[in-house]
């Protein structure tokens, strides 16, 4: 059993990784895909194709919108059929670029070979400009742009890379799948991470209920000429949440609003490591990603890990799963604790998605709200520390600087409060919007000065 | 097909309201066994008859008076008329039994606004309402009938109304380890230590409550008697007989951890616990009520939103 | 013990004049010089504290009213012109008379014209369900009918209707405090100048949506076709991402839009008669024709 978790918080649902024995499998392409423009945190990519463009596997179609941004490339050959708004999963028009799929004729330049390349190369800065010109964004779920995160600010010193196998979130599988069936691209790409931030100590956090992935990490290691450890973590909600997971692996606590590297630490999830290996190695761009389809109203057989591209459609890959279960109430994009519901399956896929996961409504909808028994357990279960039902009072009282004084804007929104509610209380619903206050005060007085 | 579109989590601990208090209910049924046992049919009676006046009461009231839906469903009024029954002597008349649940209820709980929103325990005021209102049938310790007939059975005081009698000397002597089986004359739910402290335990395992203000009241009991037995032991009764007698028990296990009256964090539940420790010790050396469990808990209440407010939990991230 | 009653009465006496003398002296010295206008025209306002005008609550209206040099930047909505001819009386400065408005709800998505496609079950808040999500139904512009407005309303002039799902405005309860506005995330609500005898006409669409999908959505949607614009004889209707907007200031309430409008998204409320739809198509259609013979 391992110790070596976070201290503050967390709970411990049901870890359900019911599709963990399903090899990835690679989708066929969809007749028509959709790029986001917006499937990255900071500013939206600005497209720079035209409608009746040819566009080839892998050209970049969509460039950086701003410092923090990442350019986007084309997930197949085809011509450009649209650039115009789309419903994203949440049904918010966002634009999109409409690719009619003609084929998967790559670039020029793309090593599509599976050999594995150890060799790192020497320049820092290539390595950089190579991550950034392949598009890739972290694909724990922030989907923060790797190059800025790998280029800390003078002055700052990358102490530990933290790579993310936690895979704290019940259900997915995807992280645990390529660390079984991409162990040593993962490895690589995290020795490339290592060297770009100046060769720290680097170490691989699993769960410990992954251990088939530990055991597959630690004999790939010795096989390979780097410096890099393997963590076995408790399993506990959110263990991959960043602040979580340095503060389990480094017991250091990154300041309220700073950014972990003022702690010294860089995280990067699995996921984000085989983008940085296919980059740098294979000069391959960011357009594939792994994605599970599970749930707990699917049989085991009809469960995958897919390898998908960037831009096919949610409904094309369930379709092509089988199409959506009888039994479902819920679709969800990404894990049941922090992932988003899905209101339009029509939705295109972006470099963030990590799942289709269809919950039963009986086990997903929320229970009838009571009055607070004072019971404490938001607060307890909070891994940040913060209680919840006083930021509720706050926020309908609309105190700003109360909000701000109980640390409102620290909230990670992991779900904890909610999930642990004996009175069902939309605790987070509430909370987030409470953080939303926070942050505009604070962000108004910081505009001021 | 209309899915379901909901903010995160999508999932639920599956604990609630109603099943803690179940917990609860289940963690005081030793305890009520041990004095149906005891005390017979009229104990059975009493705490039936006050089960269902509270339970009949909060319905009455969110029917008619809040004319919002009912919240009996949660169980928390069987809880109350529980502790309420299990406060009251064996031999309390109905009538009595009723008005104490009037005032728990409908003055302590409902006017507040209901559950969670209440100062002070119901049951603990209802308790304290009818000791003061009705002395007589509220220290009437007379022994009724029982399925167990017990020997060493007094009339007419509690342990701790021996003391002026007797002196503190020989009341310690009437502690012994029979009393943790059952300590006859007293609130008709602490008959049994052992029952009530395997009820605790329940709760504690099943992670229901937390155990630092229970043992922050035994400790400081135990402290503040064992300086003051130490100093003058004919005067002042030792730790053993304090922990074991008036409630200490009931009261430290059951009424103060109640979720909705205590603190939430853990160092603001053991200031909290010394508070209420060193306020029934103060009564019982110093005051004219012989046991003082009741208005240590009461007082220290009222002091929860303050202790709420002094101590927080320990942020991410701030030293 | 008649001592006791005397000496009793006597330091009770003597005890509250010498409180009553310090709490005179410490009044006199500490007294704040305050204009003695503030008061008055405190005294004036209604007194709600409800934020309408601007400012902190009616003390700082009158404070700061006090202070300008005109009532430009003052108006109560809830006392409307009558109490600000009293204020501009006090102060002796010239006020402008606004004309009376009131809040207009621009949603028509009543629930039987646009369909649920989904089923909400979070906190019963606009402001959290705007944050999740484009909405329930199909048009990610319409009312999410939580009821937030409802809820910060303190005159009690909105409520929900529960057949349409929509909240309905009081004409007679509403101050247009502006409230309601600015809690709506879909910026729904919008003070509009009551009109003659309460009448007034609007387009209930805020759908920028091109026409085809806005139609899916809503049967009472504004598709955009600008059939109203071309029928206003008085240039009243502008039309600006699919979306037709009547500018209450050049609407001379003749409800030719309204009767041509092939949605129902304009709106005419408080008119003595009810809408002679073919009579008015029949005269536009006429005059139509006259133009197109000259």
């Amino acid at each position: 059993m391992s110790k070596i978790t976070f201290a503050i918080g967390g709970v411990h649902p049901d870890d359900a990784k019911l599709a963990r024995g399903c090899a990835i499998e690679v989708l066929p392409l969809p007749e028509t895909m959709y790029v986001s423009m917006a499937q990255h945190l900071g500013a939206p990519a600005k497209p720079i194709v035209e409608v009746g463009d040819k566009v080839k596997t892998g050209q970049v179609i969509a460039e950086p919108g701003g410092f923090i941004s990442a350019f986007v490339h084309s997930p197949a050959s085809g011509t450009v059929k649209s650039i115009g708004p789309r419903k994203d999963l949440a049904g918010n028009p966002v634009t999109h670029i409409e690719i009619a799929v003609e084929g998967d004729e790559w670039v020029e330049g793309v090593d599509l070979s599976d050999t594995l390349v150890t060799e790192i190369p020497e320049d820092r800065a290539a390595i950089l400009d190579k991550i950034k010109a392949c598009g890739v964004v972290g694909l724990g779920g922030a989907t923060f742009p790797t190059h800025v995160k790998l280029n800390p600010a003078p002055g700052s010193v990358a102490e530990c890379l933290i790579l993310n196998g936690a895979e704290c979130e019940p259900y997915l599988t995807s992280d645990y799948r390529i660390m079984l069936e991409r162990t040593k691209e993962i490895i690589v790409g995290a020795a490339i991470m290592q060297k770009v931030l100046g060769g720290c100590r680097t170490v691989i956090g699993i769960e410990e209920n992954k251990p088939e992935a530990i055991e597959a990490m630690r004999k790939a290691l010795t096989e390979l000429p780097y410096s890099i450890e393997v963590l076995p973590l408790k399993k506990k909600y959110p263990q991959g949440g960043e602040k979580q997971l340095i503060q389990a692996v480094m017991h250091r606590e990154v300041g309220s609003g700073g950014l972990p590297i003022s702690v010294g630490a860089v995280v990067q999830n699995v996921a984000t490591s085989l983008a940085v290996y296919e980059a740098v190695q294979k000069n391959k761009p960011l357009i594939t990603n792994t994605l599970t389809i599970t749930g707990n109203c699917l049989p085991v057989e009809k469960m995958h890990n897919y390898l998908f591209r960037i831009g096919m459609p949610l409904s094309y890959i369930a379709e092509y799963a089988g199409g959506v279960p009888e039994g479902a109430g819920k679709l969800i994009s990404g894990g049941p604790m922090m992932g988003r519901a899905i209101a339009n399956l029509d939705a295109a896929t972006v470099k963030g998605s990590s799942s289709i996961l269809y919950l039963t409504a009986e086990s997903t909808r929320r229970g009838q709200e009571s009055l607070c028994i004072r019971c404490g357990r938001c607060a307890d279960a909070c891994p940040m520390g913060l209680e919840p039902f006083l930021l509720r009072k706050l926020y309908f009282a609309g105190d700003v600087e109360g909000l701000e004084a109980n640390a409102a804007q620290d909230c990670i929104e992991c779900g904890c409060c909610l999930f642990s509610c004996p009175a069902y209380i939309p605790l987070l619903d509430h909370v987030r919007q409470a953080k939303g206050m926070a942050m505009a005060a604070i962000r108004a007085r910081a505009a001021k000065k | 097909m209309a899915y379901i579109v909901s903010p995160n989590p999508h999932i639920h601990a599956a604990v609630s309201t109603k099943k803690l208090m179940l917990d609860v209910i289940i963690a005081l049924c030793p305890a009520a066994i041990v004095s149906f046992l005891f005390y017979g049919l009229s104990e059975i009676a009493i705490m039936a008859f006050s089960v269902a006046s509270c339970v009949v009461l909060e319905w009455a009231i969110t029917k008619y008076m809040l004319k919002r839906p009912s919240s009996t469903g949660d169980l928390s009024a069987i809880v109350t008329g529980m502790l309420l029954a299990m406060n009251l002597p064996p031999t309390c008349p109905l009538w009595v039994v009723f008005i104490g649940a009037v005032v728990a209820i409908a003055i302590a709980k409902m006017t507040f606004g209901g559950i969670g929103q209440n100062i002070w325990n119901p049951a603990l005021v209802g308790r304290v309402f009818l000791l003061v209102s009705f002395p007589t049938y509220m220290t009437d310790w007379t022994v009724p009938a029982g399925f167990i007939s017990s020997v060493d059975a007094f009339s007419g005081a509690t342990l701790l109304g021996q003391v002026p009698i007797l002196g503190a000397l020989e009341a310690d002597k009437l502690v012994s380890l029979q009393t943790l089986f059952h300590n006859v004359g007293g609130s008709a739910g602490e008959i049994s230590a052992l029952a009530l402290l395997a009820g605790w335990v329940y709760l504690l395992v099943r992670k229901v409550i937390k155990p630092w203000i229970t043992l922050s009241i035994f400790a400081t009991v135990a402290l503040v008697a064992l300086v003051f037995h130490a100093v003058d032991p004919a005067q002042y009764t030792g730790p053993l007989f304090n922990l074991l007698t008036g409630g200490v028990i009931l009261g430290a296990c059951f009424m103060a951890t109640d979720y909705v009256t205590s603190p939430m964090g853990t160092w603001g539940g053991v200031i909290y616990g010394i508070g209420i420790g060193f306020i029934v010790m103060m009564i019982r050396y110093f005051g004219s009520y012989p046991e003082g469990m009741s208005f240590a808990i009461l007082l220290m209440n009222t002091a929860v939103p303050l202790l709420d407010m002094k101590f927080h939990h320990r942020k991410y991230g701030r030293k | 013990m008649d001592s006791i009653v005397i000496w009793t009465i006597v330091i009770l006496a003597g005890l509250g004049l010498v409180l009553a003398l310090m709490l005179f002296f410490i009044a006199k010295k500490f007294k704040v010089e305050e204009d003695p206008r503030i008061e008055l025209v405190e005294k004036t306002l209604p007194g709600a504290n409800c934020g309408g005008c601007g400012y902190a609550g009616c003390h700082a209206f009158a404070d700061t009213a006090v202070k300008a040099a005109d009532l430009s930047a003052h108006f109560c909505p809830v006392g409307g012109n009558d109490v600000m001819k009293q204020v501009a009386a006090i102060l002796g400065i010239e006020m402008v008379e606004k004309a009376p408005q009131v809040a207009v709800v621009r949603c028509n998505g009543t629930c039987a014209v646009r369909p649920k496609i989904n089923v909400y079950d979070g906190a019963a808040s606009c402001r959290v369900k705007a944050a999740l999500y484009s909405g329930d139904t199909g048009c990610a512009f319409g009312c999410l009918g939580c009821g937030d407005c409802v809820a910060v309303c303190e005159f009690g002039a909105l409520s929900m209707n529960p057949e349409t799902g929509l909240p309905v405005v009081d004409d007679a309860k509403c101050v247009a405090c502006g409230k309601c506005v600015a809690a709506c995330p879909k910026k729904l609500i919008e003070l509009r100048a009551k009109g003659p005898r309460g009448m007034r006409e609007f387009v209930s669409c805020r759908n920028t949506d091109k026409g085809p999908a806005a139609k899916k959505a809503c049967g009472n949607a504004c598709i955009g076709c600008g059939i109203c614009v071309k029928t206003c004889t008085h240039e009243a209707i502008t039309l600006e991402n699919n979306l037709a907007y009547i500018d209450p200031a050049k609407c001379k309430l003749c409800r030719e839009c309204e009767a041509m409008c092939p949605t129902g998204a304009i709106h005419g409320v408080n008119f003595p008669k009810p809408l002679d739809r073919e009579g008015i198509k029949g005269r536009v259609a006429a005059r139509k024709k006259e133009v197109s013979n000259e």
